[in-house]
């Protein structure tokens, strides 16, 4: 009786951290960093939940802006900004201020 | 009384090409022509968002505000860490000469007519500085650190200039 009580709550345990388990390990955190007018590189395998922090280290205000603007993220001289990604594709991103410097997220489900 | 006049543009433009080639422009000077540079922007961008009603025009022109200015702070410290005075000279003061000339003339203008010939003069400025800093300042620029700073703002410029053309594409 106590084997099979101690199976189920150890199975119920295994289920809720299986549960919960995917989404922590899944959300990642990121740094992009834009230095001299260009966007550093951006990481690959980005999924769904993970978030990226944009680090301006140059002199001038930016953003990083979606091209099809589900994001907009201001980015003062020398500070930073945050995004969650919330929707899996390919989401190309531009400064709405400096349009040459541009890059690319892919983002999986 | 046509070929004096020829004959005299023609001594103009020999002497100015003799006059270049003889005389790179020094540090100080390179520093003060780069400085007013910005500052001739920075007042055209001034009298935009004081005259200007189109959203674009106004952003544009307190990104130019925001982006000279924070090039000029920059220039201003690295002058003052190496010790250098910027030296008025020639060039610096046709700059600002035809600046002044060319804000009178933006001045008389209002509407769409006048955000036009703003952001027409942007794109035109931002070539001719562009122009400058590739052609005879970054190569003369003797100071490291200098010629950094010149490089970091010709990339900038060149996006400005690329932005100008963005903001003229719309109002036409």
């Amino acid at each position: 009786m106590r084997i099979w009580q101690s199976l189920a709550l150890g199975l119920a345990l295994s289920a809720a951290m299986a549960g919960a388990m995917p989404g922590l390990a899944a959300a990642a955190q990121y740094t992009v960093v834009l230095d001299k007018m260009k966007f550093g590189p951006v990481p690959a395998n980005l999924h769904v939940g993970d978030v990226i922090v944009w680090q301006n280290n140059d002199l001038f205000r930016h953003t990083a802006t979606a091209r099809d603007k589900s994001f907009d993220v201001d980015l003062p001289a020398h500070g930073q900004g945050t995004l969650t990604l919330t929707v899996a594709g390919t989401i190309p991103f531009f400064c709405k201020f400096h349009p040459g410097m541009t890059g690319q997220l892919v983002v999986s489900p | 009384m046509i070929k004096q006049i020829a004959l005299a543009a023609l001594l103009a433009v020999g002497m100015t090409g003799i006059a270049l080639a003889a005389d790179a422009p020094t540090d100080p000077q390179i520093a003060h022509i780069a400085y007013t540079a910005g500052v001739i922007d920075i007042n055209a961008a001034q009298q935009a968002i004081a005259k200007s009603k189109n959203a674009d025009v106004i952003a544009f022109a307190q990104e130019m505000a925001r982006d000279h200015a924070a090039v000029n702070d920059q220039a201003l410290a690295l002058v003052k860490k190496l010790g250098v005075t910027p030296e008025d000279n020639p060039v610096s003061q046709s700059l600002t000469k035809s600046a002044t000339e060319e804000l009178a003339k933006l001045d008389k203008l209002d509407g769409a007519a006048y955000d036009k010939a703003y952001i027409d003069n942007e794109v035109a400025y931002h070539k001719a500085v562009d122009a400058a800093l590739a052609d005879t300042l970054i190569p003369s620029a003797q100071n490291a650190d200098l010629k950094a700073l010149l490089q970091t703002g010709l990339t900038l410029f060149t996006e400005h200039e690329h932005h100008a053309e963005m903001v003229a594409g719309t109002l036409k």
